[in-house]
């Protein structure tokens, strides 16, 4: 199946000199989560700026559903809908204005009862006619996000939806995101919080200096660059590593008290089991073991830390 | 066509208005009341007659063009200008619409503004004084030409403001003494021949003067003059925003 976004050699330079962007190729497959990992100023948000019309591309191409999306950009802005990264909005409208606003700008005429949905499906029915300048700041948020529902888009870009937002809205704002994808809208998210990436998305990309380092299904990403860490509680500490586990690369912890030992999890031989007889032939008690496997946030950094 | 968008962009601005009414109509009634009992009524009434007309009616016109040129710049610059300054900008550029659907929104919505404002001060001239309109037409074709353009300017300005500063340059400082020294309250044969020289480069004498010959068929300049510069100002500013749409000067990185 072609992809529903395609992104070709993509770069942007602003007036300053600055670029943004440095020949971006993403393919974005229809149905999916795709979460946009990176750093601020990496280029996330230029990115999604082009590909909504926001920002002018100084070269390559962007089609959405095999449209470009500036010579055919009615298809493609009508079928895109964006919930930016800033809360913004016009303090002096309803909620249910600005979301019928909205929907009339994509050219669709008006329906209240999907706005009625959208609205309660957000717990936002009862704001209806509340101006928008009396609204938290989640709440704003949510009305965001029905401005770009109100449309029934096909893709969505989320920038940031969750930067600032409490602990169950971001839950909740989570469970609309497979709502949303259950009905076959793809999703492409930009984020800060890995364990948001790590939570709802299928693939993951990761930014920096406006280039993709990398694209890949996050089980696999996890697997292929996942480390295991497997710490070993000791009853008495050490003062060194013994001669006899040196050649296993163990590192002594928490004053002597543990080792520690990394392995991939991936890998035919862990060498947990040689390691373990190692210990007990060495004469050492062990009171404790556990192992824990490295995030993605572990991995985000070491990418992003090679890219410095 | 996305006859929708223009039609949420056009309903979006008139909420505007209906918000602010105090602001928006009433204000501008009152202050024009104002010059009408103080020019009209009390100097007006120990002052001879202008080309024939009673001095209250002969500034009946310029008063109008004067609140009209306000109105259609300052609605059709705070339209485009605050979603800009706010930032929910971001949504008319992602929207699929393109940039005629846009001006017509917006633009429209500032005429049609100007236009409601500039008959209520119509209707309440005629309480003061007596208006008489010779060439309905051609007071009707003044009036639109006059508010389309100027709603367009307007909204040029709003797109080249970077702050309210620069936003009310042109509505606070530069429409004020054209429209004063343009022949609202006076006719040009009454300046010295060198002011009357300087005023021909104004282009409000020519509306004000045409608009004024709709009324009572006297006018400082003929009126195809007047309208070819109506007409000339108008083709110039859809050209600007022709160019500001295909550059994206100071709308689109």
């Amino acid at each position: 199946m072609a992809p529903i976004v395609s992104i070709r050699n993509l770069t942007k330079s602003y007036a300053s000199g600055f670029q943004a962007l440095k020949g971006v190729d993403l393919d974005i497959e229809e149905g999916e989560i795709l979460a946009l990992l990176g750093p601020n100023g990496a280029g996330k948000t230029t990115m999604i700026s082009i590909i909504c019309g926001i920002v002018t591309p100084s070269g390559g191409t962007v089609t959405v559903a095999g449209s470009d999306i500036l010579t055919d950009y009615r298809k493609t802005r009508a079928i895109i809908g964006l919930v930016p990264q800033e809360l913004t909005l016009d303090a002096f409208e309803t909620v249910w204005n600005t979301v019928a606003f909205s929907r009339g700008l994509h050219g669709c005429s008006p329906n209240p009862a999907l706005i009625e949905r959208i609205l309660r499906d957000l717990s936002l029915y009862d704001k209806k006619d509340t101006m928008l300048r009396h609204l938290s700041g989640g709440m704003r948020r949510r009305v965001l996000i029905a401005k770009a529902l109100s449309y029934e888009p096909k893709v969505l870009f989320l920038d940031e939806p969750t930067a600032g937002v409490d602990v169950s809205l971001r839950k909740d704002m989570w469970q609309l995101v497979e709502r949303l994808r259950a009905s076959g809208v793809t999703i492409i998210l930009t984020t800060h919080y890995i364990e948001e990436a790590e939570e709802i998305a299928d693939r993951i990309g990761v930014i920096n200096h406006g280039q993709i380092l990398l694209v890949e299904d996050k089980k696999a990403l996890m697997a292929k660059l996942g480390r295991k860490q497997m710490t070993v509680e000791l009853a008495e500490p050490l003062t060194a590593v013994p001669d006899a586990l040196s050649s296993y690369g163990v590192t002594l912890a928490e004053g002597g008290g543990r080792l520690v030992y990394e392995f991939d999890a991936a890998g035919e031989r862990t060498g947990i089991s040689s390691l373990l007889s190692a210990l007990s032939q060495a004469g050492l008690r062990v009171r404790d073991i556990s192992t824990e496997q490295s995030s993605l946030e572990d991995i985000f950094v070491e990418l992003v830390g090679e890219g410095r | 066509m996305n006859i929708e968008a223009i039609k949420s962009i056009y309903a979006f601005e008139m909420a505007r208005t209906r918000r602010t009414l105090l602001q928006s109509i009433v204000s501008p009634v009152i202050t024009t009341s104002l010059y009408f009992i103080v020019f009209g009524a009390a100097i007006g009434s120990r002052m001879q007659e202008v080309q024939g007309v009673s001095y209250g009616a002969f500034i009946a016109p310029g008063l109008i063009m004067l609140t009209l040129l306000n109105q259609c710049i300052g609605n059709g610059s705070f339209g485009i200008y605050f979603p800009k300054f706010t930032g929910t900008i971001y949504e008319i550029l992602s929207s699929p619409i393109s940039m005629i659907e846009i001006v017509i929104g917006y633009v429209g919505a500032a005429a049609t503004k100007g236009l409601i404002v500039g008959t209520i001060i119509l209707v309440t001239a005629s309480l003061f004084v007596d208006i008489s309109i010779k060439h309905p037409f051609m007071m009707v074709l003044f009036f639109v030409l006059t508010a389309v353009s100027f709603s367009l300017f307007g909204f040029m300005i709003g797109i080249w403001a970077k702050d309210f500063e620069q936003l009310n340059l042109f509505p606070m400082l530069i429409i004020p003494p054209l429209v004063f020294l343009g022949g609202s309250f006076y006719s040009i044969d009454m300046l010295p021949p060198f002011w009357q020289a300087v005023s021909h480069f104004n282009p409000v004498l020519y509306l004000v003067s045409g608009f004024r010959w709709s009324f009572y068929e006297i006018a400082d300049v003929s009126p195809v003059v007047s309208l070819a510069t109506v007409l000339g100002f108008l083709a110039v500013c859809l050209t600007i925003t022709a160019w500001i749409f295909k550059t994206g000067y100071k709308l689109k990185n």
